[in-house]
């Protein structure tokens, strides 16, 4: 078999039968060529699609949830329906608590985020409506906050005395600052009270949920300047890694239901936002879209390797008598076998490479079109490399079941058959 | 050389049989030249096929070099083609996409030998048949008389003990053939065993011993005075 492998006569063989059916060669080429090709796109969009939705969520804790206070709809306890719901600082160490699938629970406060009055910023001349957050540090355990060199976020300091300091996002420097001034350190006026601005917040598309025209100051200073007492409009957390995100928003439902003695059935009370489980769902679409993709492949790559082993049916008819000369001449099955097996091989291995090229400058062509786009959920669509080989291997070892057929058929007439053969 | 006692052959056809070889007895020594003659049908070819190793007989016993040829597999069978017996055929049989030179490498590929020994020794059995000149032109490029000859060397460049051919000069016209006779008488007088199947009187006397068959069976087998080819090549 290696012999024949590195023989310049086998491969003239294989190029002599290749190019006495060239048409069909080529069409039945392009079957496998057009599997792999499918297989290597396929795989490699969905791969991008993952790595798109990946950056779409980098800054927020994959398993996050958010919860907010609504109006009940049951009556319950005494209280009538339609109670206006408020959550409090206290909730806090309770839900922590009570729900065991929870790391991280953040109180948080605004003004202008849901509605509401937007907070008057101004510096100087310049001023304009931004959105106020009242937040603790460990906000950023949930949704990291990429601050600018020279900078930094709330921390517990800022929490304990109350400062007047603040964390500007990005647009609102750039609205109430001049290029060349330096924004930390400097001053800001909000709601006619002075805030030292600490850092800058890069903007992120973070989901598209939060912006970068934004102030944060510590919670503790938000609740002293506009008198919010223990009131807290939501809570942003994040489960366990390895936590069953629906779970938690259930337990954490139920809790707040009885600290606050709201019906157990009452559905409207508390509002949720399951960030983890969309995040699931959108793993579950490109691990579905990776399984498709590689199904479609495989089933378009087996259709093209059937084809190869269909042509060389073929053609091991068509030669018939040429094989019946060359066992004359001393060839043994095993050897014309191995021929035809090469033959198959050969064939499959060079419409897969081509393939695999052709599928892989379109992945660059896509990738150097989206390249740009940060609203496009698709980045780097790549094929690991142990796919690629796998895909030849597979290729290689459909190649050898296929040139089975052809070539036990081959050997199956008498040479003296074969011979006759005109 | 070759021995074979009681050979019998029958093709099946359906529910008949056809009963083509119905005991052969047949010797014939090291260096001899034998034409095989006899009408159409009689079992030439089949005779010819099984001494080669080609098709299987039913019944018999068949002796090639000393060692008796029986229970051949076709792997076995292909190592006996190869080593032992050359074949030429009416209708050539070359390989068409390969040249004159190629053609006659084949046997030697299957020996596995190396590339260039083959092509030197092919080069070589070209040359003796005349054909040097020619080693790179494929069959479509040669006359019959050529394609021919070059189916001789190529039966010979693996230094077969017999040469097996079926009516080689068939497709040949008379002038034609004497050339080709005269390269097979050569080879004859190097000590190849030759058996030659023919229609025509002329070549068959051109051989040392002709053999009839009628019907499946050896009617007359006599020694000839050998007429050289040579005289009617100029
Ligand atoms: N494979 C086969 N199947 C069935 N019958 C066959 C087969 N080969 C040969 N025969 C029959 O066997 C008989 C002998 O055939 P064979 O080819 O040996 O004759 P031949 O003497 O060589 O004739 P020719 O001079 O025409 O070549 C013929 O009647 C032929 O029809
Ligand atoms: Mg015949």
């Amino acid at each position: 078999m290696f012999r024949t492998l590195f023989d310049r006569d086998t491969w003239q063989e294989i190029f002599g039968s290749i190019q006495k059916n060239r048409l069909r060669t080529i069409v039945t080429v392009i079957g496998v060529l057009w599997g792999i090709f499918i297989y290597i796109t396929l795989s490699g969009a969905s791969k991008g699609l993952d790595n798109g939705f990946e950056r779409q969520f980098e800054q927020v804790a994959i398993n996050s949830l958010f919860v907010w206070a609504q109006s009940t709809s049951l009556p319950y306890d005494g209280f009538r329906t339609g109670r206006r719901m408020q959550l409090k600082l206290d909730d806090q160490a309770y839900l922590m608590q009570r729900v065991p699938q929870l790391q991280y629970v953040a109180p948080r406060i605004s003004r202008g985020a849901f509605g509401g009055q937007a907070a008057n910023v101004g510096r100087g001349t310049k001023s304009g409506n931004y959105t106020i957050y009242g937040d603790f540090p460990i906000l950023v355990k949930i949704a990291a906050k990429d601050i600018y060199e020279g900078g930094r976020f709330i921390n517990q300091a800022d929490i304990d005395n109350q400062r007047k300091v603040c964390v500007i996002g990005e647009r609102t420097q750039k609205e109430l600052f001049e290029k060349s001034e330096e924004p930390v350190g400097a001053f800001i006026e909000i709601d006619n009270m002075y805030f030292q601005v600490i850092g800058v917040h890069r903007f992120t598309g973070n989901g598209g949920f939060e912006n970068d025209s934004d102030v944060y100051i510590p919670f503790t200073t938000f609740r002293k300047a506009y008198n919010t007492g223990d009131k807290v409009d939501w809570f942003a957390m994040a489960a366990y890694d390895n936590a069953d995100v629906v779970l938690a928003e259930k337990n954490i439902k139920a809790a707040l239901k009885v600290k606050h003695r709201v019906h157990p059935d009452d559905e409207r009370a508390f509002g949720s936002f399951n960030l983890g489980e969309i995040f699931n769902k959108v793993k579950g679409f490109s691990s579905g879209m990776n399984l498709l993709s590689l199904v479609v492949g495989i089933a378009t790559i087996l259709a093209g390797v059937i084809g190869i082993g269909n042509i060389l049916l073929i053609s091991v008819r068509e030669r018939t008598k040429e094989l019946g000369i060359r066992r004359a001449l001393g060839a043994t099955p095993s050897e014309v076998r191995a021929q035809i097996i090469i033959e198959s091989v050969f064939l499959t291995l060079i419409a897969g490479v081509m393939g695999i090229v052709l599928g892989s400058f379109v992945l660059a062509t896509i990738n150097y079109l989206t390249v740009d786009s940060t609203s496009l959920p698709y980045t780097n669509p790549t094929v690991p490399i142990k796919f690629i080989l796998g895909a030849l291997a597979l290729m290689v070892g459909l190649g050898t079941l296929i040139g089975l057929i052809p070539a036990q058929r081959a050997v199956s007439i008498k040479p003296i058959d074969a011979l006759r053969e005109e | 050389m070759i021995d074979i006692s009681d050979l019998h052959k029958s093709y099946k056809m359906g529910q008949n049989s056809l009963h083509v070889l119905k005991g052969i007895d047949f010797k014939a020594d090291e260096g001899e030249m034998v034409a095989i003659m006899g009408s159409s049908g009689s079992g030439k070819s089949t005779l010819l096929n099984i001494l080669g190793m080609l098709d299987e007989a039913d019944a018999g016993t068949y002796i090639l070099d000393g060692k008796e040829i029986k229970d051949l597999d076709e792997t076995k069978a292909a190592i006996y083609r190869n080593k032992f017996l050359g074949f030429v055929f009416q209708s050539f049989n070359l390989i068409a996409y390969k040249t004159a030179l190629e053609n006659v490498m084949l046997p030697l590929y299957y020996q596995k030998v190396s590339r260039k020994e083959r092509q030197t020794r092919a080069q070589k059995f070209l040359e003796q048949v005349g054909l040097g000149p020619w080693a790179t032109h494929r069959p479509n490029e040669l006359s019959g008389g050529q394609k021919q000859r070059v189916a001789i060397a190529r039966a010979l460049v693996s230094k077969p003990k017999v040469l097996l051919a079926d009516e080689p000069t068939g497709a040949l016209d008379s002038k034609t053939s004497y050339e080709l006779m005269d390269v097979l008488q050569t080879i004859n007088n190097q000590g190849i065993t030759l058996l030659i199947v023919t229609h025509e009187e002329d070549i068959a006397n051109m051989c040392k011993r002709i053999v009839h068959l009628r019907d499946g069976i050896i009617v007359s087998d006599k020694k000839v005075t050998q007429v050289k080819a040579s005289q009617y090549v100029e």
